[in-house]
């Protein structure tokens, strides 16, 4: 009975709920956010520190950056109600694609980075063609795709390969007064991701096809295209933060993406933006919100000289008690 | 009709497989050329079977558990600090796995169903939980040790009157697929698949949505302190040994063709899954295939099995179709 009613409730309440969810977890995000760096500054300041000074501000940044980029891309899968756990070791690939591409060379910056985003593209397009051609459920797909690059790297490497130039590594480490260059192109790319989502077709057609395959491809969108793209674009940006990883240590290195775990931390970050795991809902502006948050916390923790094995206990707490909150916001629903 | 295609539908690619795998091993290596061969198969095998068992049990209800991998692993650091290497401490070390074990697949199932988290999210921060405390509280690195009757289970074996020596793993995969099998003709089984399938028709037809939802975790996350146990004893302590054990236990459920999502597929398919999958290693390992392209191949072959299913339904729904026009 009360399914029923919920349901009925669910439909009629559709424009209202649309409102509500494109504005309020973003801002409960970045209110929590703002709440984090508060109670942070007083805890880092009984202890005898600063949190918000220069190092703390270009610390919580760099941070972010790597995270950031894979979880804007992604956003755009899961918003599609797809996902992608072959981020980490794309990132991983795209670092020792990048680095031995330029392999010391300043004239090979080009080709290097263009490169390696070629063989992120190529991964993108192999996970969507096996969601969308072989119809393989998006977690076992990029399972697979993911376990498959492990063996290829686990195969070729043990260690870091290639070297980048010295011209490239500014990219890592050139900042502007606190705010690091690559920073600045992590939220440039970040707002052109937003663009994309809220302001193009296919973005539109993203929404759609996370919200409800069938509906979509019945009111004329080209799911599989859509699905596609978001996996091209998710994949490409796991391969600039792989570039930008390479910059940063100077050479390419196979575990660096798994190391930091960004397969199923980009996912949290992304969920605790508040886009809905089942897609259809959500944006990018909450997962930058859901980065930094992560991110300060990182720096809350060493800042107080924690264990980062504490680190751990706390972002899963977090994440869990995130998600309960916006389920409670949402009346019915439920996807497992 | 309900009976048949829980016996045939899913099962029968898997057990083909399994049946190939087997065969070509007997050709691959001599030590395949008696059943002490396969003897050890199985008991290499059977954590991982159990784990795949309990993974079943969450997928066929339409969630996911990944918590398992670092569940395992915490529950073997916590075992070698509190045995330290006393065979006084075995027993209630054990117990306290199996409790700490229903715990955590509680507090799984609460948050999943009072929350209204999805268990994707609540598993993984499970998974961060269970990862830190444990190295937090063991100081980064595992200490202690296993008493020798602690490892019994994972490596010894049991006088059995008509077979011989039977490992003590083997009894207990058996136990638990046997009891799983049992566990889900009975209604509760049937409920946790009606559940996959649509949780509106359960829920309206009267059926505890959210206690089901509760035991399928309960029995995940105990048959991973299970399976602890018998990897701590087979393969010793260290801080790896949960590593990628839960994608590979939902590789092996769906290899089984097990449906992710729910709703489709037995548990005898999740067993035999498994053990293919550890079948196949063994196979790749004999044929000289380095371990660094054993996660490669295991990655083509989660593909293929998941765009089998996907397309092998269709595949037989149309030559099916005449037939019935025919009737």
């Amino acid at each position: 009975m009360s399914a029923v009613r919920e349901q009925v409730r669910r439909r009629s309440g559709a424009p209202a709920r649309a409102r509500t969810f494109v504005i309020t977890p973003v801002v409960v995000v970045y209110l929590a956010l703002a709440v984090l760096l508060v109670i942070g500054s007083v805890l880092v300041g009984l202890h005898g520190g600063v949190l918000l000074d220069h190092g703390g501000v270009l610390n919580i940044l760099t941070r972010g950056t790597v995270l950031g980029l894979v979880a804007i891309g992604q956003t755009l899968v899961i918003v599609t109600g797809s996902l992608d756990l072959s981020v980490a070791y794309l990132v991983g690939l795209c670092s020792l694609v990048a680095a031995e591409t330029m392999a010391g060379s300043t004239a090979m910056i080009v080709p290097g980075v263009l490169a390696a985003l070629a063989v992120a593209a190529v991964v993108g397009l192999v996970n969507g063609l096996v969601i969308t051609v072989l119809k393989a459920n998006a977690f076992i797909a990029t399972l697979g795709v993911a376990l498959v690059l492990r063996g290829y790297l686990e195969h070729n490497y043990t260690g870091p390969a290639g070297t980048v130039p010295r011209a490239f590594q500014h990219i890592g480490y050139d900042r502007i007064g606190p705010v690091p260059v690559a920073a600045l192109l992590m939220l440039l790319l970040a707002a052109a991701a937003w663009w994309y989502l809220r302001r193009t077709r296919t973005g539109y057609h993203m929404y759609a096809v996370g919200g409800d395959v069938d509906v979509a491809r019945l009111s004329g969108v080209r799911t599989g295209r859509t699905i596609v793209t978001a996996h091209v674009l998710c994949a490409v940006m796991a391969g600039l933060a792989g570039v930008f990883l390479a910059g940063r240590l100077g050479s390419g290195a196979p575990y660096v993406g798994t190391d930091a775990g960004y397969d199923l931390e980009s996912i949290a970050a992304v969920v605790l933006g508040g886009t809905a795991l089942a897609g259809g809902r959500g944006g990018v502006a909450g997962t930058i919100g859901g980065v930094l948050i992560l991110s300060t916390l990182d720096t809350i923790f060493d800042d107080l000289e924690l264990d980062s094995f504490f680190k751990d206990v706390v972002r899963g707490v977090v994440l869990i008690a995130a998600v309960a909150l916006y389920a409670r916001r949402r009346t019915a629903g439920r996807s497992a | 009709m309900r009976a048949r295609p829980r016996l045939t539908g899913g099962t029968g690619p898997v057990l083909v497989v399994l049946l190939v795998l087997l065969v070509a091993l007997a050709f691959a290596g001599p030590a395949y050329a008696e059943p002490s061969g396969y003897l050890a198969l199985l008991k290499r095998a059977a954590p991982l079977v159990v784990l795949a068992v309990g993974q079943y049990f969450v997928i066929v209800s339409g969630g996911f558990d990944l918590s398992v991998g670092s569940l395992v692993t915490a529950e073997v650091v916590v075992a070698a600090r509190l045995v330290d290497g006393d065979d006084a401490n075995t027993w209630w070390v054990i117990a306290l796995l199996l409790g700490c074990g229903i715990l955590v697949g509680l507090v799984n199932g609460l948050i999943t169903t009072k929350l209204l988290v999805p268990s994707f999210i609540v598993t993984l921060g499970m998974l961060l939980v269970l990862d830190g405390a444990v190295f937090l509280w063991s100081g980064g690195a595992p200490r202690g040790a296993l008493s020798p009757s602690f490892r019994v289970l994972g490596r010894g074996s049991a006088e059995v009157p008509v077979l011989g020596q039977l490992p003590w793993s083997v009894i207990v995969l058996l136990v638990v697929v046997v009891a799983a099998v049992w566990f889900m003709r009975g209604g509760t089984g049937r409920l946790l698949l009606a559940l996959g399938d649509n949780e509106n028709v359960v829920r309206l037809a009267g059926g505890g949505v959210d206690r089901l939802r509760l035991l399928a975790f309960v029995l995940s996350a105990l048959l991973a302190s299970v399976a602890a146990i018998l990897l701590a004893g087979f393969a010793g302590v260290s801080a790896q040994v949960g590593d990628g054990l839960e994608f590979r236990a939902i590789t092996a459920v769906v290899l089984g063709g097990v449906l992710l999502g729910g709703g489709r597929g037995s548990v005898v398919a999740a067993a035999a899954g498994a053990l293919s999958l550890e079948a196949l290693f063994s196979l790749l390992n004999l044929l000289g295939v380095s371990g660094a392209l054993e996660s490669a191949v295991q990655g083509v072959i989660i593909i293929a099995a998941v765009a089998y299913a996907a397309h092998g339904a269709g595949l037989r729904r149309m030559l099916r179709r005449p037939v019935l026009d025919t009737v």
